[in-house]
């Protein structure tokens, strides 16, 4: 049975490696800055969960706080460009 | 993967279930994200992994946790609320930017209408009352 937890645990770290690197293909080619915006937001979702997912399999709850942080600053993050894309200004 | 051993078969079949399938799903949105056309089919793919994908893993992290500590884990609810609260709030404003800047440059097949007022004019406050 602890099989299945490892096939499991390690499909989850590909994949949302995986994910992580079609979103930073988003990031590098995107045609236009959107796209670019849409890419990081997909980015920092999936580098949260591999981070959870990472934590669970270490046996540790530090990687859980930097998830924390991440979910929280990506959307400054993502919030931010998406008001200097609309605006041409963040803080007005 | 040592504490995790100590998991019970009846326990260790959602925490593996849940995985599988969180991290399939951001995978398939990011996989949308990767292969959709235009820019507006493009920011409803990574909604799964923001969905379901961000529940099932908080889910299993939650069963998984709560188990090794003994007592009711329930950490993880403050990233899911915060992914589910800002993710649309997100995709929203990004709309709106990318709708913004195609109207002005008449590309992605948005028409450049003139009566297309930027939105810094049509969402400002209307003056107040003489009253208030």
């Amino acid at each position: 049975m602890t099989t299945l937890l490892w096939l499991a645990l390690t499909w989850a770290q590909i994949a949302l490696g995986l994910a992580a690197c079609l979103a930073t293909y988003r990031i590098l080619v995107g045609p236009r800055a959107q796209d670019r915006v849409l890419g990081i937001d997909a980015l920092y979702i999936a580098v949260m969960l591999l981070f959870i997912v990472t934590g669970m399999r270490l046996g540790t709850p530090f990687l859980f706080e930097a998830a924390l942080v991440i979910s929280i600053a990506g959307f400054v993050g993502t919030i931010s460009l998406a008001k200097f894309l609309l605006r041409g200004e963040v803080i007005e | 993967m040592t504490a995790l051993e100590t998991l019970p078969p009846w326990l260790l079949l959602p925490v593996a279930f849940f995985l599988v399938l969180g991290s399939t799903l951001t995978l398939l949105g990011a996989f949308g994200l990767f292969h959709l056309k235009s820019f507006y089919d493009r920011i409803h793919a990574p909604t799964l992994g923001t969905s379901w994908g961000t529940a099932a893993i908080l889910l299993a992290s939650i069963l998984a946790w709560s188990w090794l500590q003994d007592r009711v884990f329930l950490h993880e609810l403050v990233i899911g609320i915060c992914v589910m609260v800002t993710t649309p709030v997100t995709l929203m404003f990004l709309g709106r930017a990318a709708l913004h800047r195609d109207r002005v440059e008449a590309r992605g097949g948005v028409t450049a209408s003139a009566a297309a007022v930027p939105p810094a004019q049509a969402t400002s406050k209307q003056p107040l009352p003489a009253g208030e």
